[in-house]
């Protein structure tokens, strides 16, 4: 299959036992690859009911057959388990280097089963794969190791490492990657934990096979200079994603103070442009990407120098949003500190914002966390994550997630936990933005915006690119209450949208950021594989495969359905406090229309489940079947 | 031709390189390139792109005289290549490295499709715009 490296790669890490697996061509067109294979391997490979940290739990590293070609941002790689957050199904994506070069070793996929009876570092240098002990790097910070890897095994070598937090099978700890990208969603970084990974290091000296190389190489060469014409090339790239800082906050969808309130005074102290006066060493890209959204910088502070990538928006939002802290050198510092940890920033930062938030009002003591802890205080901060991170005390409570935290403090505090379906919520607040609310309700992972996003859909009525937005921003001004109606529509076009990218092995936001034309997907994908696909058809694969991981968390998490696509009760209840979406919130019952429309949109039935015609639509008769009725 | 380094507008994506496999050897990788980038993470934080400047020293270092100036570049005899690696050490940019298939160096043809390719014209041809090089 050209495009594709053809090769699975199997480890059973309890045995050692590697298999070396054809690509079977039926899961290539059926679900073409990157989460499409992640969602496929494990609804059939992952045995029903299993615990998240059951050994059995499969680890799936994906690719997509455009991943490591030359055309715009052909690096993202795809990781998915059963997830330690929600118990569901569970993929999160990252840029960087890894995936192309485990194509280039030989791999469009692996699956890690099992576990190491004693840590290791799992080894992939193109044919050869072994497992090697990790020795005392186990309990090494996550970019202390990816260096000293590094410096061990030469500059050709790939790393995914995981932190502290991936160890001691924190919830959301993250797998990192480059010295700042992460694969930063749904605890994947505690699975291979729980199998014992310290890392996996891949070497990869072969090359991909093109349909049309000659094709492929005149049409890279006019993508390229297409995505240079856009306006978004020069005006969006220098800040990259935290450039919608200033946006996010004008239309009142900044969380803040753990969405006590969704605007933020001192945005303009945190965001694109702050970044780029006084931290900024170096725009950092993923492979072969033209727009780099990594800012790499350096930032002092009273906790001392840090270099870091990023902030980029989501840390910002919940860092200097959520938890408050008040400069970028704050939300750097604190970025630095989760990436080192292996902890992710967007859960980490709503769930030391719901510590703090229990402290302010009494439902956790100072004895209990161990001082005293305040929003927008940097220290109050890093002491939360760093307990989290190594189950310190009350780090242990923390470590489990915001829903299960509060289940088991009580008072109260599941009101004010934000997340849906234990996965903590990104960084939009939607309490006046009805597409977006459900977008969040509905993601397939728990809480997260890369699943579809419709802010701007909720705010200026129409799908214009993230570029467009942010360039006609610019004022801060009181906002009507947004009108519940006809919202599905919108959010499932987005559902399978954004994730379309995901199949392909390959960033979207070239696309969504900066209007560059699908028919270049078209064209480059037609030019690798030699298959014809329309984007009709992508979309299509696409709503298979939204249908399919909801079925694996149907099948997954008892008593799933309506119930698990609820926001907290503080984004229904408490109006909005202040800023342009004073007064507003979304009441129980229109949240309530929200789902009726989308459910009945979707094929699914009033709880939420994908009918069995609906299935058969899609061509998942076999997963019909294997849900509980 | 010659070549103006920008490294600081270098943000390491890698395009050059896989521009450079496919333009000279129809391969679809990073790992057959004739230029190099050098990521120095976490400090000082940047990239350093290592390109042929065509010094000669590889050339001169060769003892089985393989290397040789041929139409304004370095071109290798691959016959006589007996790949002891001697050149790669030579290389005082240390750009040159070996194909992974037959260990002998991959020689800079001078085609500058690495600065064609380049989204952020980190890599420059002296004197020429970047219309000049796709013509």
């Amino acid at each position: 299959m050209k495009g594709y490296a053809g090769t699975i790669l199997r480890i059973d890490l309890g045995s050692g036992r590697i298999e070396k697996q054809p690509l079977p061509e039926r899961l290539a067109e059926d679900y073409i690859g990157g989460r499409g294979f992640v969602a496929r391997l494990m609804w059939e490979e992952l045995p029903p009911g299993i615990d998240p940290f059951d050994p059995a739990n499969p680890f799936i590293t994906a690719t997509g057959p455009m991943s490591g070609h030359l055309l715009p941002a052909s690096g993202k790689t795809h990781f998915g388990c059963k997830s330690p957050a929600t118990g569901g199904y569970a993929d999160s994506n990252m840029g960087g280097h890894f995936g192309p070069t485990l194509k280039y070793a030989g791999y469009d996929a692996m699956v890690l089963t099992g576990a190491a009876a004693e840590p290791g570092l799992l080894v992939i240098d193109d044919d050869a794969v072994e497992i090697q002990p990790a020795g005392d790097l186990w309990g090494a910070g996550s970019l202390t190791l990816e260096k000293r890897l590094k410096e061990d095994f030469g500059e050709d070598f790939e790393i995914l490492t995981i932190g502290p937090a991936g160890e001691n099978l924190v919830r959301f700890a993250c797998i990192s990657h480059d010295f700042g990208r992460q694969a930063g969603r749904t605890g994947i970084g505690a699975v291979l934990g729980s199998k014992r990974i310290k890392a996996v290091l891949v070497r990869g000296t072969g090359s991909l096979e093109a349909h049309d190389l000659e094709g492929l190489f005149a049409a890279a060469k006019r993508a390229y200079a297409a995505v240079r014409e856009k306006p978004g090339f020069l005006g969006w790239t220098p800040e990259g994603t935290a450039g919608i800082t200033n946006w996010v906050n004008e239309v009142g969808a900044f969380p803040t103070r753990n969405f006590q309130t969704s605007f933020s005074d001192h945005y303009e102290a945190i965001n694109g442009k702050a970044i780029l006066e006084r931290l900024k060493v170096t725009d950092k890209g993923c492979f072969c990407c033209p727009t780099p959204c990594g800012k790499y910088g350096r930032a002092r502070t009273s906790l001392g120098q840090v270099e870091v990538e990023g902030p980029e928006f989501e840390s910002i939002a919940l860092l200097g949003g959520a938890c408050d802290l008040q400069t970028i050198e704050d939300v750097a510092h604190a970025n630095h500190v989760c990436d080192e940890l292996g902890l992710d920033t967007i859960s980490g930062g709503v769930v030391a914002a719901w510590a703090i938030e229990c402290y302010e009002r009494g439902i956790l003591s100072r004895e209990e966390i161990g001082r005293e802890v305040r929003f927008g205080d940097l220290a109050s901060v890093v002491h939360l994550l760093e307990m989290t991170a190594r189950r310190e005390g009350l780090g242990d409570l923390l470590a489990e997630g915001s829903k299960r935290a509060a289940e088991k403090t009580g008072q109260g505090s599941l009101d004010f936990a934000i997340q849906v379906k234990g996965l903590e919520w990104s960084g939009y607040e939607c309490r006046n933005a009805p597409g977006m609310m459900l977008s969040y309700m509905t993601a397939d992972v728990g809480a997260h915006h890369n699943r579809s996003w419709v802010l701007g859909h909720d705010v200026v009525g129409s799908a214009a690119s993230v570029h467009d937005l942010i360039a006609g921003g610019g004022e801060v001004k009181k906002l009507p209450k947004a009108v519940v109606g006809g919202q599905a529509k919108n959010v499932i076009a987005s559902q399978h949208l954004r994730p379309a990218f995901d199949l392909l092995g390959i960033c979207r936001l070239q696309f969504m950021e900066l209007g560059f034309e699908v028919e270049h997907y078209e064209e480059l994908f037609q030019l690798c594989t030699g298959r014809p696909l329309t984007w009709q058809e992508l979309l299509e694969t696409s709503e298979r495969v939204w249908n399919l991981t909801r079925s694996v968390s149907v099948r997954e998490v008892p008593g799933f359905g309506r119930a698990s696509d609820y926001p907290p009760a503080r984004l229904m209840n408490d109006p909005v406090p202040n800023g342009p979406n004073e007064g507003h919130c979304l009441s129980r019952e229109e949240v309530d229309r929200l789902l009726d429309e989308y459910y009945d949109a979707r094929g699914w039935d009033r709880q939420g489940r994908p009918t069995a015609e609906t299935l058969k639509r899609l061509g998942l008769e076999d997963v019909a079947g294997g849900l509980p009725r | 031709m010659d070549f103006i380094l920008h490294h600081e507008r270098c943000s390491g994506c890698r395009a050059c390189l896989l521009a450079c496999s496919v333009a000279n050897f129809r391969e679809i990788t990073t790992a057959k390139a004739a230029l190099r980038i050098e990521p120095r993470f976490p400090a000082p934080g940047d990239y350093v792109i290592h390109l042929c400047d065509r010094c000669g020293d590889c050339a001169e270092a060769c003892p089985e005289e393989a290397i040789e100036w041929r139409d304004g570049r370095y071109v290798l005899r691959q016959e006589d290549c007996i790949a002891c690696g001697t050149c790669i050490d030579a290389c005082p940019n240390d750009v040159l490295r070996a194909d992974p298939k037959t260990d002998c160096p991959i020689l800079c043809t001078g085609c500058g499709e690495c600065a064609a390719i380049c989204p952020r014209d980190a890599i420059e041809i002296a004197g020429e715009t970047l219309e000049e090089v796709y013509a």
